[in-house]
């Protein structure tokens, strides 16, 4: 196995370079779900009690949407749902370190310098496989460990540890092949992110539809995100699942190899193609550049909104059918407002998770400037005559903006798939569009939190995302957990009111918007006064 | 002579790291200045200085009349700049960088755009990602020198430039310094390059400046080494002071001698009969090894070669 010379090697790199990072991230989402064991239990000390939250949790489309389809009512199948989004972190911290070590180390041309030495062509792949497995695998036992420690049953933790690790070999393997596919890093990893948003996607609008008439439920079966949830973790503890992952996982492994083989180092399956001999006549300002460098991410971001925004709306009048048929949960629901109320709920919990996920565009698109600094491309550009300033305020407008139109592709496409089902999209359309909107003060106070540390903190400008997990976080386990509203009261996302349905209020908004706007000042003037570039 | 920089005891650290130590440049108009260091000496530090990216925290620094932290906006409109480390934007194409550049620089000649380009043999549609780290260079140093600016900044500019486009820099550079009216800083450790173009030179270590002047001046400093074959032992050499490193052999010698005290060798040589004589000028390699090499600075260490 000459390819592989190395490998043994390139890991211990690999695990020496990510030994914080890894050393983070492990070991806390492992622990994420014994949290829930503790709030369950805390909640729902009894059986009825936990059937009863069981029940209404199970044809909850929001709920649905977001943590999958309910199987059982036992304290461990509840933890195990909870945490069903968990394996989609899982996959996305598994592309990133698979990309992480294997296409930016080509890009960067590190990968050049550790392959003149005696390295196998395919130890670098194979390094970042193996690692990016073990960690999983790690992550799984530790999981699993946990559950046991808190008398849950060995057989339904085990398969629960599975079902995490198993998401993130195959996110692994899924990054690897997009890996081989381009030559820039920045493109696999939209490919393989893409890809992982895809299956989500897949996953939600298939559990969603066996909610209601069943016709979709078939797509839920297309997502690797679906399969790991197929493992049912102390509902039946289901293997097969788990061999289906390992084989794909291996089959993907094996085409990354293959694909790895055709090429040279350095370039992708992709060929580059040629540019322009010169500029366009309006590419000559800071804003220009900033518009080319974010024209792909923003259409990428609107095109996957509207696509959400199509499918969630889609759902919704499903919802209120199934709230319409079901005699036994008539009461339940009819504190909630009927089937109008639950909709209402339906929409104003999407419209919440799309004004989170929108962050994270705010964020990538301001931590831009970050790149553009570390990647030595700020300082051409500054030894112009374009300001500090003005540089970067081209880029914040795609921070500012870029959100506000992904949004408003969600809200449109939402409301107005909604409506063609009601038959009322007059009445749906603006309701949703305000929904998502509303969202914007919110998404802003996170991108201007990224502005505060790119200005006066650059080197920690990436603990923004850290600021994103914990809105994250509040807004997923919060409540359950009951925490003090105080510590609620954190997220900016708190203060957006729930539309539609509940009352929209201009203050917090107009108060959120003003914090954003504060905060990006003194980002700014830490900004002005700093060294570039602070490597 | 106006000066078109100048800095005063410039200071800079990180963190426990002084990277700039007093360190003091003066660039006359007009002229192109070498600016000579080891890695690490601070040449990329005193150049973003000099252009408003880093505050210095003492010292002073003026860039053509103006406050470089203060005015750098407008001063950057009457200069250009070549990093020497260039990254490119991985989509845009090589045309589009130099045409966005020199615009946001306030205008780019076209012609001398397009006689550039022929010249360093650059593919403009090329997109930045699959350029090599040469093609990279001559794509900064394109958008450079088609910008009609006072002052260029060039931070080790040849660096990864094959001898080809090394010598075709330094044509480019040459015709600059005939037109008269334009000041190249041009930082390098490539001695020969410094040693052809320049006009005077500053060079530096640990953050400081070591010597500056004209290449007459710094020979001055230097030492010329003599080979000469003698009709009769030389006996009076040896005692010369300025003399070192003297060996002789079946009447041939071999010495280095200070500029100070070369006349005076010489008559001692044709005192008694020169049969051939080979005489190589001091270079700016010794000047510069004597100033790096640090046995060498602390004191007598002749170089010798």
């Amino acid at each position: 196995m000459n390819e592989l010379t190395g490998t043994g090697k390139l890991v211990r790199l690999i695990l020496r370079r990510d030994r914080v990072l890894m050393a983070l991230w492990v070991p806390w989402v492992a622990l994420v779900p014994l949290s829930y064991v503790a709030s369950i239990n805390e909640i729902f000390p009894t059986a009825a009690g936990r059937q009863g939250y069981a029940d209404a949790s199970a044809h909850n489309a929001g709920f649905v949407a977001l943590y999958g389809s309910l199987f059982g009512s036992s304290l461990g199948e509840l933890v195990a749902w909870r945490a069903g989004f968990i394996p989609v972190m899982i996959g996305l911290l598994s592309i990133l370190t698979v990309i992480r070590h294997t296409r930016t180390e080509e890009e960067t041309g590190r990968r050049e310098l550790l392959g003149a030495t005696v390295v196998g062509r395919h130890a670098g792949l194979a390094a970042a496989l193996v690692a990016t497995f073990g960690a999983n695998l790690v992550l799984g036992a530790l999981l699993a460990v946990g559950m046991i420690s808190q008398d849950l049953p060995a057989s339904g933790s085990w398969a629960f540890g599975a079902e995490f690790a198993a998401a993130g070999w195959m996110f692994a393997a899924i990054a690897a092949v997009a890996a081989q596919l381009t030559s820039g890093a920045g493109s696999a990893r939209a490919i393989a992110i893409v890809t992982l948003g895809a299956a989500y996607v897949l996953r939600l609008v298939g559990d969603l539809s066996s909610l209601g008439d069943g016709a979709l439920s078939w797509l839920s079966w297309l997502s690797p995100i679906g399969w790991v949830h197929q493992i049912r973790p102390y509902g039946g503890d289901r293997w097969w699942p788990v061999a289906v992952a390992v084989c794909v996982t291996a089959v993907l492994g094996l085409v990354a190899v293959a694909l790895s083989a055709r090429r040279d180092v350095g370039a992708g399956l992709l060929p580059p193609r040629l540019g322009p001999a010169s500029a366009a006549p309006g590419l000559g300002s800071p804003l220009a550049l900033a518009w080319r460098l974010h024209r792909g991410l923003l259409a990428g971001w609107i095109a996957g909104f509207a696509v959400l925004g199509v499918v969630l709306g889609g759902v919704a009048e499903g919802i209120g059918d199934l709230v319409r048929d079901n005699r036994d949960l008539e009461d339940l629901f009819a504190r909630v407002g009927g089937a109008a109320g639950v909709i209402d709920s339906y929409l104003a919990s999407m419209t919440s998770l799309l004004g989170l996920i929108a962050a994270g565009y705010a964020i990538q698109a301001t931590l831009r400037l970050r790149n553009e600094e570390t990647g030595g491309r700020a300082e051409p550009v500054l030894g112009t005559a374009a300001g500090r300033l003005r540089w970067a305020g081209s880029h914040l407008v795609f921070s500012i903006l870029g959100p506000a139109a992904a949004l408003a592709a969600a809200g449109l496409a939402m409301g107005l798939t909604h409506g063609l089902n009601t038959g009322d999209v007059g009445r749906e359309l603006p309701r949703v569009l305000a929904g998502a909107m509303a969202q914007l003060p919110a998404v802003w106070v996170v991108a201007a939190i990224t502005v505060v540390l790119f200005g006066l903190l650059p080197r920690l400008a990436a603990v923004s995302w850290g600021a994103l997990a914990i809105c994250l976080l509040l807004a997923m386990v919060g409540t359950a957990l009951r925490f003090d509203q105080w510590v609620l009261d954190i997220s900016p996302f708190t203060h957006v009111p729930h539309l539609p349905g509940g009352t929209a209020t201009a203050t917090p908004l107009v108060t959120l918007a003003a914090m954003a706007a504060v905060l990006s000042v003194v980002g700014l003037a830490g900004l002005r006064r700093r060294d570039m570039p602070i490597a | 002579m106006t000066e078109a920089i100048r800095t005063d005891g410039l200071v800079k650290t990180f963190g426990r790291t002084r990277a700039l130590d007093g360190l003091d440049l003066a660039v006359r108009t007009g002229e192109v200045h070498g600016f000579l260091g080891p890695n690490g000496a601070g040449k990329t530090t005193t150049i973003r200085v000099l252009l408003g990216l880093m505050r210095a925290d003492a010292g002073a620094a003026r860039l053509l009349g103006g406050d470089p932290w203060a005015d750098a906006t407008a001063l950057h409109r009457r200069l250009a700049y070549v990093p020497g480390d260039v990254t490119l934007w991985p989509s845009l194409s090589g045309g589009e960088v130099i045409d966005l550049l020199g615009r946001m620089r306030g205008g780019l000649d076209q012609r001398r755009r397009a006689d550039l380009l022929e010249r360093f043999d650059l593919d403009p549609r090329k997109k930045g990602r699959a350029y090599s780290k040469g093609n990279r260079q001559k794509v900064a140093l394109v958008a450079a020198l088609a910008s009609d600016v006072e002052l260029l900044l060039l931070d080790e500019p040849t660096s990864g430039l094959d001898p080809l486009m090394e010598e075709e820099f330094r044509q480019v550079i040459r015709e600059e310094q005939r037109r008269g009216d334009r000041t190249v800083l041009l930082s390098s450790h490539i001695l020969a390059e410094v040693e052809a173009l320049c006009d005077r030179i500053t060079i530096i270590r640990d953050g400081r400046t070591v010597e500056t002047g004209t290449l007459a001046d710094l020979r001055h400093l230097t030492r010329t080494s003599i080979q000469a074959e003698l009709v009769a032992p030389a006996a009076g050499l040896a005692a010369l002071p300025g003399v070192h490193n003297l060996r002789a052999e079946d009447g041939r010698v071999r010495f280095d001698v200070d500029t100070h005290a070369l006349d005076e060798a010489l008559r001692q040589l044709t005192g008694v009969g020169v049969r051939s004589l080979v005489s190589q000028p001091p270079t700016l390699e010794e000047l510069f090894l004597r100033h790096y090499d640090r046995a060498g600075a602390a004191g007598d260490v002749a170089v010798s070669r």
